[in-house]
């Protein structure tokens, strides 16, 4: 797969001042979702997410750990994400490139901050035993919008997620075995979403070909209009009046996206 | 004597539900999953291509190189994320596995990369990934002499099985477990084998059968899986 | 439409004193074994395998495409998707080049269709001294399987003829899997594309330009 060349992206972006994209999308139109729960049968939760051919897989485990003395009632929350080699001929072995790690930090703000997960009911004894949430995200196939496909992802193994059996007696969980009692979520679903900036043009769930010639991009977790975490990325400046694009953007988008998911959990 | 019983009801020489199909990773030049029951790993290939650092090349020969991963929640205590001591002995053990019947000096200069991710664990998730491996070698268009089948053998107590379960590997009656994963070429040369418990030498060498057997329907399950792959089409 | 027998490596392939091993097989006692994966190819007992996948080995004599990745003081290096670099000499361009000027003839990202004209240790040599090579101004570029090539260009180009003609554009089919189109309407190029993405997609039926004559009939320039 090779990087996008100047001549195609030129295509692209008079193609976009039409209104029009290479696929045949709309500039607000997602690909072919497909949301896939339960698909590491040893996980709390998980879930494999397609957008078109991009491929994520996340899953949720859970482990009994002190609190931080910052918050002793609380349990923690953890998110990993690794860009697998396998997903990219563009990846080497060695060290991680940067968009992994601000994967991990982007899903993990609009969790954290929407307080999607009920963190204080995940509590066992104050100041000493607190329930572990570690999200831990992959990419297999990598044809653009990662972001998106991983925070949807998460989500939909959040909702997936059974709590292991506790053993008072030694403190720590029984591994492979499980309660009926789910992890405790808000109401509030928050959905992280990403526009990009192409030329003046703004498009949701770029492929690889798109994402290659992307010049900025906004990631918004959003849930009914409330924002609880964002990120620009990448340097190209925007206007005061494409950010509100952007924002009516992500909340028509965010919608849809919501009833993917609610849809496809079982 | 009466009937061994397994845990999950299999016969002694029975494999669990083989899954098996290529192409499951688009961007990689080759890729396959293969999963016994439970236990599913997926492999990509991409190459021949030029060998980073540079130093590390062999500009007569080419490089066969394996990287194998479990995914953190592939097992019920997780993992933490990255290479550990196992995985890569697991790696070499598979690039050994499959260095006889891969013709890598076609490349010299050149590495071949296979990424074998275990994505699901109950037990032999090395041959499950040695299988998924030699699918996406031969998916990726790699000039190689024969396909190789690997599948882990198992004494409980007495008793030769094959395909060890989790709940296998932790037999507690009689002499115990022991695991023998072993893979085998098409005409049943011997390319991996590793033996973690106690078995008499006689019967150790009674395994190769099972094992032979075993990759028959191993094999049928990849050669079907890459010819369906161009046939539906 | 009729199916052809497909290669496993390892598989045997015919059993008999008259094969003769090709491509992409070996002779081991009197079999013919498979080394590859791909189609099966029986040319009066010569065997033959070819293959569907795998990545752009360079041949002398091939036009491939490529994109400027470096200039140098006497020349440019072009990125033509293989693990080697290679190299057009200011020598191999059919015009006088200023030495100063060299990013005026090709710069960095620039897309070029160039033709290997020879392939050896120290690397790979281009040249663009033949008429349709040089530099490409506008269109589109897409990628796909080197392998499907020859089905792509089809018989004695019939199948990139057809291709061509149906959506008038102008195409160039590089060996190495990379193609540019240019059309005077971008529906035209992605037109294009579409169909020679169905080419590589059916590469491996039979009648295939006949398959193509319809599918053209059908999909009458609709690109969606």
């Amino acid at each position: 797969m090779i990087e996008t060349p100047k001549m195609t992206g030129e295509r692209i972006k008079e193609y976009l001042q039409e209104g029009k994209r290479f696929d045949g999308r709309k500039l607000d139109e997602f690909r072919k979702i497909t949301i896939e729960t339960g698909v590491s049968k040893n996980a709390e939760g998980s879930a494999r997410v397609n957008l078109g051919k991009t491929e994520v897989l996340v899953g949720v485990k859970l482990d009994v750990a002190e609190p931080y003395s910052d918050s002793q009632e609380e349990g923690n929350l953890m998110v990993t994400a690794e860009f697998l080699t396998m997903s990219s001929p563009r990846l080497d072995l060695g060290p991680q490139p940067f968009g992994s790690l601000e994967l991990a930090r982007v899903i993990d703000r609009g969790i954290r901050e929407s307080h999607f997960i009920d963190l204080k009911k995940l509590c066992i004894k104050k100041g000493e035993k607190v329930w572990n949430v570690m999200i831990d995200i992959y990419s297999i196939n990598d044809d653009g919008n990662l972001l998106d496909a991983a925070g949807i992802g998460a989500i939909a193994a959040l909702k997936t997620a059974r709590i292991p059996r506790y053993n008072e007696e030694t403190g720590k969980p029984i591994f492979g075995e499980w309660t009926d009692e789910k992890i405790p979520l808000s109401k509030e679903t928050p959905i992280s979403l990403t526009v990009h900036k192409i030329g003046n043009s703004l498009i949701i769930d770029p492929t690889k070909e798109e994402e290659d010639i992307s010049e900025t991009r906004v990631t918004v977790c959003s849930s009914n209009g409330i924002v609880y975490s964002l990120q620009k990325g990448e340097s190209k400046e925007l206007s005061v009046e494409e950010f509100q694009k952007i924002l009516d953007l992500v909340e028509k988008t965010e919608k849809k996206i919501y009833k993917e998911i609610e849809s496809n959990i079982k | 004597m009466t009937e061994f019983k397994r845990p999950d009801g299999r016969k002694i020489n029975e494999l669990r539900k083989i899954t098996a199909k290529v192409g499951v990773v688009p961007n990689a030049d080759g890729s396959a999953l293969f999963g016994f029951g439970d236990t599913i790993a997926i492999a990509a290939v991409y190459g021949p291509k030029k060998m980073h650092p540079q130093h590390s090349q062999n500009p007569e020969k080419g490089t066969l190189r394996c990287t194998y991963n479990m995914l953190s929640f592939s097992v019920t205590e997780r993992i933490r994320p990255g290479p550990s001591r196992r995985s890569q002995e697991i790696s070499k053990i598979t690039e050994w596995a499959l260095q006889p019947i891969v013709m890598i000096d076609d490349f010299p200069g050149n590495v071949v990369d296979v990424h074998i991710n275990v994505i699901q664990a109950n037990a032999s998730t090395r041959c499950a990934g040695i299988n998924a491996a030699a699918m996406a070698l031969a998916h990726a268009g790699i000039p190689m002499k024969s396909m190789v089948t690997s599948v882990s053998i198992g004494k409980l107590d007495k008793q030769l099985v094959t395909d060890l379960i989790k709940e296998e590997e932790d037999w507690e009656e009689g002499e115990g477990p022991t695991d023998i994963p072993i893979t085998l070429t098409d005409d049943g040369k011997i390319t991996h084998i590793q033996l973690d418990g106690n078995i008499p030498m006689k019967q150790l060498m009674e395994t190769f059968e099972l094992a032979k057997e075993a990759g028959k329907q191993i094999h049928e399950a990849q050669v079907k899986a890459l010819k369906e792959a161009i046939e539906k089409k | 439409m009729t199916k052809r027998i497909i290669a496993i490596p390892g598989e045997t392939l015919f059993e008999g004193e008259e094969y003769i091993p090709g491509e992409g097989t070996e002779k081991r006692k009197e079999k013919i074994i498979a080394l590859r994966y791909g189609l099966v190819e029986n040319n009066k007992n010569l065997i033959r395998v070819i293959p569907v996948s795998g990545v752009y080995i360079p041949r002398s004599g091939n036009v491939v495409i490529g994109k400027v990745e470096n200039v140098t003081m006497n020349g440019w290096v072009i990125d033509i998707t293989t693990p080697e670099g290679a190299f057009l000499s200011l020598m191999e361009v059919p015009r006088y080049v200023n030495k100063d000027d060299l990013r005026g003839v090709l710069d960095i990202g620039d897309i070029v269709a160039v033709k290997i004209y020879s392939v050896n240790s120290r690397g790979i040599d281009l040249t663009t001294k033949l008429k349709g090579l040089g530099k490409l101004d506008k269109g589109i570029i897409m990628q796909i399987n080197p392998n499907k090539v020859p089905r792509v260009i089809g018989k004695e180009g019939s199948m990139i003829s057809l291709i061509k003609e149906e959506t008038k554009c102008k195409i160039i089919v590089g060996q190495n899997g990379l193609i540019w189109i240019n059309g005077d309407k971008i529906e035209d190029e992605l037109y294009a594309k579409k169909a020679i993405l169905y080419v590589t997609e059916n590469a491996a039926m039979s009648g295939l330009t006949d398959e193509m004559k319809e599918w053209f009939d059908k999909n009458k320039g609709e690109i969606n």
